[in-house]
């Protein structure tokens, strides 16, 4: 009991700390994409706002793969970081992206879960969606080293 | 029509909005597979501390390069989309180095491209990243949905 309570406790003072707008500004590759993030209470959504340079297929036309997967990456490393305070940024060891639907140019939105967090391991799932979240554009695995 | 597909990838690439926006270029096409290359830049850092270029790009240029490697084995242009990429970052990439991807798609069906590429500085033989896809490849017909083949 008193360890939940102490861990509601780091959570709540991890949270307190978190400041949505602080976490990627030290990132030149994040503002690069132009990611944002949104903080409702615990619930984190990572926001990309279309812009033309994202797109990779201008015939059809549709987001690039690679912008979507870093995306994604990015989504999963802002909520370990909302889970824990860490010295250093965490570094993904792998990445597995399916790709369901093609990314229209478009807003994207992208929420995570941290399945679970280790002292040297975490492994997050994302989840990235445009018009409906019940119909995400593409989905993300990922291991993280955390040092 | 003798000249290998390969001969457009590099107006392909200058063409796509995202690798023109990353500087991302194309390096030749060989035996050894697609080869794309993208030079260090300050913007792309994805950790201030070390200066390391961001996982993301390095994904990006693998993707985009593992979907070359589909055409350059068809010898053609259908269109590719990717099913799936997996990832592996074995070390930070140089800061201040040139990054290259070299991919190749060691099989092909009706309908499926695998493919597997490294990043690297100087040699696979020392590759940042390795990744393995599998790509769609779809019949470029003109009544194909909204794909203006």
């Amino acid at each position: 009991m008193i360890e939940k309570v102490m861990a509601d406790t780091r959570s709540q003072q991890a949270q307190a700390k978190f400041d949505p707008d602080a976490v990627l500004k030290d990132i030149p590759f994040a503002s690069f994409l132009g990611v944002r993030l949104e903080l409702a209470g615990d619930e984190l959504t990572a926001h990309l706002p279309f812009v033309p340079h994202l797109i990779g297929n201008p015939m059809i036309p549709a987001l690039h793969g690679g912008v979507i997967g870093a995306f994604m990456e990015i989504t999963a490393m802002a909520q370990l970081k909302l889970h824990g305070n860490f010295d250093h940024i965490p570094k993904p060891i792998d990445v597995n992206v399916q790709y369901l639907r093609s990314g229209k140019p478009l807003d994207t939105y992208g929420r995570a879960i941290v399945k679970r967090i280790g002292r040297t391991i975490s492994s997050v799932e994302v989840s990235a969606w445009q018009e409906t979240r019940q119909s995400p554009i593409a989905t993300l695995q990922a291991h993280f080293l955390m040092d | 029509m003798t000249q290998p597909f390969s001969d457009m990838f590099g107006t392909i690439i200058d063409n796509t909005p995202y690798m023109k926006a990353i500087g991302a270029y194309f390096a030749g096409a060989s035996d050894d597979g697609v080869t794309m290359a993208l030079p260090w830049r300050e913007d792309l850092v994805g950790d201030p501390e070390t200066h390391v270029i961001a996982s993301g790009v390095v994904t990006a240029l693998l993707d985009n390069c593992c979907g070359m490697a589909v055409w350059d084995k068809i010898n053609a242009f259908k269109p590719v989309a990717t099913l799936d990429l997996r990832i592996d970052y074995m070390r930070p990439a140089l800061p201040g180095h040139e990054l290259k991807v070299t991919a190749k798609c060691y099989k092909l069906t009706r309908s499926i491209g695998f493919v597997r590429a490294f990043a690297y500085e100087t040699t696979v033989e020392d590759p940042v990243a390795a990744a393995q896809g599998a790509f769609i490849v779809t019949a470029a017909k003109p009544d194909a949905g909204d794909v203006k083949a």
